[in-house]
């Protein structure tokens, strides 16, 4: 009922916003990379880089890498399923950082849209390194679609 | 670097926190002891917008923002020496307002501090301190004796 419909303009291009996605200027910062991106669906990773580490005594990184990471991984998998030209905003994030992200390792993350309505998008995200089962964040977002102010214009 | 921060002396323990931990410069935070305890600033920064239409700052950022006032305060209040830092468990963020490009503040209270966990509440704001832009609560696992 509430799900985006035929009637409804196209969706955003995937391969539009993975472009967007890596040249916004904090994830280009942080040096964030596009794996892969389908509607509801979204991989990434970032390269360690010394910069990123938030304890110097054990050199891992900051969570706030993992919150950035996260948080446009999930952000684009909502982008790719909702109409083009339309905005988006992050309503809240939880995460739960369950083992710390090592240096001299990518951190990868990975985010599933597990419910769209017509106004909140729900997202499921992990943070990992090495592969998928070594978790290293778990988190939940949702987020606000159409909301003024917010949005990624990819054309 | 076995003295805690209040050892050190307040300004230099805080300004230490900060030169040790690289992420803090890489975005441009800064922290003032203000008003009694410490003021953590994410300081107006192109290198931080998340969307450059509007233009503002990376969602994530705030939430590094949120996570690191409440990681100072910690090391503030508790006295806590550099080289044993609590450790985050979890953070929640509420997104309230569009966090535009312009110097952001937050400052954390330690809402619950038990012998091995602590529970920080934190708020973000611009301009206006009545009108927050995000707040978040965390637990963080405090160091051992």
């Amino acid at each position: 009922m509430s799900r985006p419909t035929d009637t409804q303009p196209p969706a955003h291009d995937a391969n539009r916003i993975a472009a967007a996605l890596e040249t916004l200027p904090h994830n280009a910062k942080l040096g964030i990379r596009m794996v892969e991106l389908v509607p509801g669906h979204c991989t990434t990773y970032i390269e360690f880089r010394p910069e990123l580490v938030g304890d110097p005594n054990r050199g891992v990184l900051h969570g706030g890498v993992v919150t950035t990471l996260v948080d446009a991984t999930a952000g684009a998998a909502v982008y790719a399923s909702i109409p083009r030209d339309t905005s988006l905003a992050t309503l809240d994030m939880r995460i739960d950082y369950l083992k710390p992200a090592l240096p001299d390792k990518r951190l990868y993350a990975t985010a599933e849209l597990y419910r769209l309505t017509r106004r909140i998008a729900f997202v499921r995200a992990s943070a990992y390194q090495d592969n998928p089962e070594n978790q290293v964040a778990n988190c939940v977002a949702s987020f606000m679609i159409g909301s003024l102010g917010y949005s990624m214009r990819t054309s | 670097m076995a003295a805690s921060i209040h050892e050190r002396g307040e300004r230099d323990g805080v300004a230490a926190i900060h030169r040790e931990l690289p992420y803090a410069g890489f975005i441009h935070m800064d922290v003032e002891l203000e008003g009694g305890g410490p003021l953590t600033i994410l300081r107006k920064d192109a290198g931080n917008v998340g969307n450059p239409f509007v233009p503002m700052i990376h969602g994530g950022a705030v939430g590094a923002l949120l996570e690191h006032a409440a990681l100072v305060q910690l090391f503030h209040e508790l006295e806590l020496p550099l080289e044993r830092p609590p450790r985050i468990v979890n953070i929640s963020i509420d997104y309230l307002r569009p966090c535009l490009l312009e110097d952001t503040f937050a400052r954390g209270v330690i809402v619950r501090q038990g012998r091995r966990v602590a529970n920080v509440r934190v708020e973000a704001w611009q301009s206006n301190r009545d009108k927050l832009v995000a707040a978040a609560h965390a637990h963080f696992l405090l160091p051992g004796e």
